[in-house]
């Protein structure tokens, strides 16, 4: 019996051991982020580089954040900005469109509605590589009659209360090289995952209650904004931060369509900054750990609505 | 009634047109248009006609594809590199996330925590998940000593584990004056006694933070699934006198075995494409050693101007995808119409 018990205990302790050494595996590139960035530049030193910093420092956040005007390196702050321009409204419309196109293709089925939802879907599939030539001609086809738009707005003189108008809508015109433009294409190569979530969701509450109202006399708006919308909060949660995580995070569009460095959305920018020899590795640290921040926390805070995403996305969810 | 109901489905298709539409030209019509152009004498930028879908080129067939498969040296290269990456990544996230959904699945104490730390990664950009391993695996050279983990190794005495990791050119193959070597040559497998079916050291650095990054995800589907089988099953099995050993291999891994087959599907696909993580941790590396196909393709497009080259590597790398995925979507679409 006693026997036993300390074979019990032992295994117990060996689980405990391997789940501890797999998180410092996973912990292990966090740390020396933190442990980086946080050094003064008297500490950055390659012999002690694993070792904790003295105190509190914040050299390399700001060189990172703000660049160093006298090697002529940008910082990331302005490419952070880019990325909330980018990655909110292009969140906000995917969702959206994701939730009528669910709506539509879970409660208003109609012949072929299935092969449809299933050619959709392979768009989340596709590398993105074999629509890429295509996609920057379409976009520099378009800039020529939008670039012009652009410039006239930029040269507008706007009344001093309005002076930040024509900046922001010039940003969202679709064109090459404009936010706008990532806009467009995050939007459009978003429908198959947002139209998945959102049909897997509606496919779940019972059709007698779309029937039901069909026959009181709802029409096909009324039951998306009567009965569907408010109570999809669920899966719209889902689908924002997953939407939100994936533009954030991406990089093949984001280096394709913006060719200019202030319009460069920050994964963008970081890549640069780390292919750049003159950038020391804490200021590259510190760099990735504010380029990570902002999905970190929507992680932290949300995990869970963040976990239904990564399961929905394969696809029976 | 009737006529109220067709007007609503009518609305109905109505608002879902546009993303029809916008698929069927951002898919479908620039698979297509990329199709077209890797079959075209196109290698050049000032061929770009203002207001033209194509240049005016010549039609070369074929040419592109052959050019690729037969004498362009770094494609056959990444094609191994691929083929090596996948086996190597997929094997990877499926052990190190099989192996952490079990353990979790012992009723750990602050289990959410772990389960929280393995899945992290999924929320960080490939660039970040680059920058950071491509520092850590920095073997340091002979005026900075070994850095990174190298140099952790070296502290926790385990120096002999050091590596060049991702700056190491060599390729490991087997050799034909081997054992195995001899008996390939025997039978008439003499070409799997080559470099070009060999395993280049540096790509298994990316795959490595591959890894760290993915096999969270493969964690918490494994973890899904194990939630998902009936207690009474497991018990059953162990009344009948099954040790917690057996209950896994003859209950549990079996019913599991669809979620393998969903995680090798968005695995392969997702390493197929591997591009973001290549180009911030290492691009093509020594000797092609860890250059993969997506991105050749941007490589020789958007700094080489060989549209018609990198359109055939993107159609390759696309009919690649679509072996491993549309099997998948259709039966999927059949098994939801007997539901």
């Amino acid at each position: 019996m006693k026997v036993q018990i300390t074979s019990h205990t032992a295994k117990r302790a060996l689980l405990y051991v391997l789940l501890i050494a797999a998180a410092i595996f996973y912990l292990l590139p966090v740390y020396i982020l933190i442990v980086t960035s946080l050094k003064s530049y008297a500490e950055v030193n390659l012999a002690t580089m694993w070792s904790p910093p003295s105190g509190f420092h914040l050299d390399s956040f700001r060189q990172a954040w703000l660049g160093d005007p006298s090697k002529g390196t940008q910082g990331l702050s302005s490419n952070f900005y880019n990325s909330l321009k980018l990655a909110i409204p292009a969140t906000i419309f995917s969702a959206l469109l994701g939730s009528l196109n669910g709506y539509v293709l879970s409660k208003w089925r109609f012949r072929g509605s299935n092969a449809l939802f299933t050619a959709i879907l392979f768009g989340m599939f596709i590398p993105y590589q074999s629509i890429l030539i295509p996609l920057v001609q379409t976009l520099q086809t378009v800039s020529r009659t939008t670039r012009p738009w652009i410039n006239d707005l930029l040269a507008w003189k706007a009344p001093e209360l309005l002076s930040w108008l024509p900046g922001l809508v010039a940003t969202y015109i679709p064109s090459y090289g404009t936010i706008g433009g990532l806009v467009l294409v995050h939007v459009i190569y978003g429908i198959p995952i947002t139209t998945l979530i959102f049909r897997n969701y509606y496919a779940g509450i019972p059709d007698e209650l779309v029937e039901a109202s069909k026959i009181d006399g709802a029409s096909f708006g009324g039951i998306y904004r009567y009965i569907l919308f408010p109570i999809s909060m669920p899966a719209f949660v889902v689908v924002l931060i997953w939407q939100f995580t994936s533009v954030w995070n991406e990089f093949l569009f984001a280096t394709v369509i913006t060719n200019k460095a202030d319009v460069q959305p920050i994964t963008v920018a970081l890549n640069n900054l780390a292919g750049s020899f003159i950038v020391e590795w804490n200021v590259q640290m510190a760099g990735a750990l504010l380029a990570a921040l902002p999905t970190l926390l929507v992680y932290i805070l949300l995990g869970r609505y963040f976990m239904r995403g990564l399961l929905a996305g394969s696809l029976k969810g | 009634m009737r006529r109220r109901l067709d007007s609503d489905r009518l609305t109905a298709i109505l608002f879902i047109t546009p993303s029809i539409i916008a698929i069927l030209i951002f898919v479908y019509g620039f698979i297509g248009w990329t199709g077209w152009a890797s079959l075209l004498k196109w290698n050049d930028i000032a061929m770009i006609a203002k207001g033209k879908l194509f240049p005016n080129v010549p039609f070369t067939g074929m040419e592109n594809y052959v050019r690729l498969l037969t004498t362009d040296q770094r494609f056959q290269i990444d094609l191994r590199n691929t083929l090596v990456f996948t086996l190597t990544f997929i094997v990877g996230c499926l052990g190190l996330g099989m192996l952490l959904a079990i353990l979790l699945d012992q009723k750990v104490k602050g289990e959410a925590i772990f389960r929280g730390i393995y899945l992290f990664p999924m929320a960080v950009s490939f660039i970040v998940t680059g920058v950071v391993w491509r520092w850590l695996l920095n073997p340091g050279n002979s005026s900075t000593g070994p850095v990174g983990v190298n140099l952790l190794l070296e502290k926790l005495g385990l120096g002999f584990l050091q590596s060049a990791w991702y700056t190491n050119p060599k390729v490991g193959f087997i050799q034909p004056d081997s054992a195995i070597g001899g008996f390939l040559h025997s039978i008439g497998l003499d070409f799997l006694t080559t470099a070009q079916f060999g395993i280049p050291f540096a790509i298994l650095s990316v795959v490595l933070a591959a890894t760290w990054q993915m096999s969270g995800y493969t964690m918490a589907m494994y973890l899904a699934g194990l939630r998902g089988i009936p207690e009474e099953l497991r018990e059953a099995a162990r009344v009948d006198g099954a040790n917690e050993f057996q209950v896994y291999r003859h209950i549990v891994l079996p019913m599991l075995q669809p979620i393998t087959l969903s995680a090798v599907i968005i695995l392969g696909h997702i390493s197929l494409k591997i591009f973001d993580l290549v180009s911030s941790m290492t691009g093509p590396g020594p000797a092609f050693a860890t250059d993969v196909p997506a991105y050749y393709m941007f490589d020789t497009v958007f700094r080489g101007n060989h549209f018609a080259r990198g359109a055939a590597i993107a159609i390759i790398l696309l009919l690649s995808v679509a072996i491993l995925v549309v099997p998948y979507l259709i039966s999927n679409m059949r098994s939801e119409v007997k539901q």
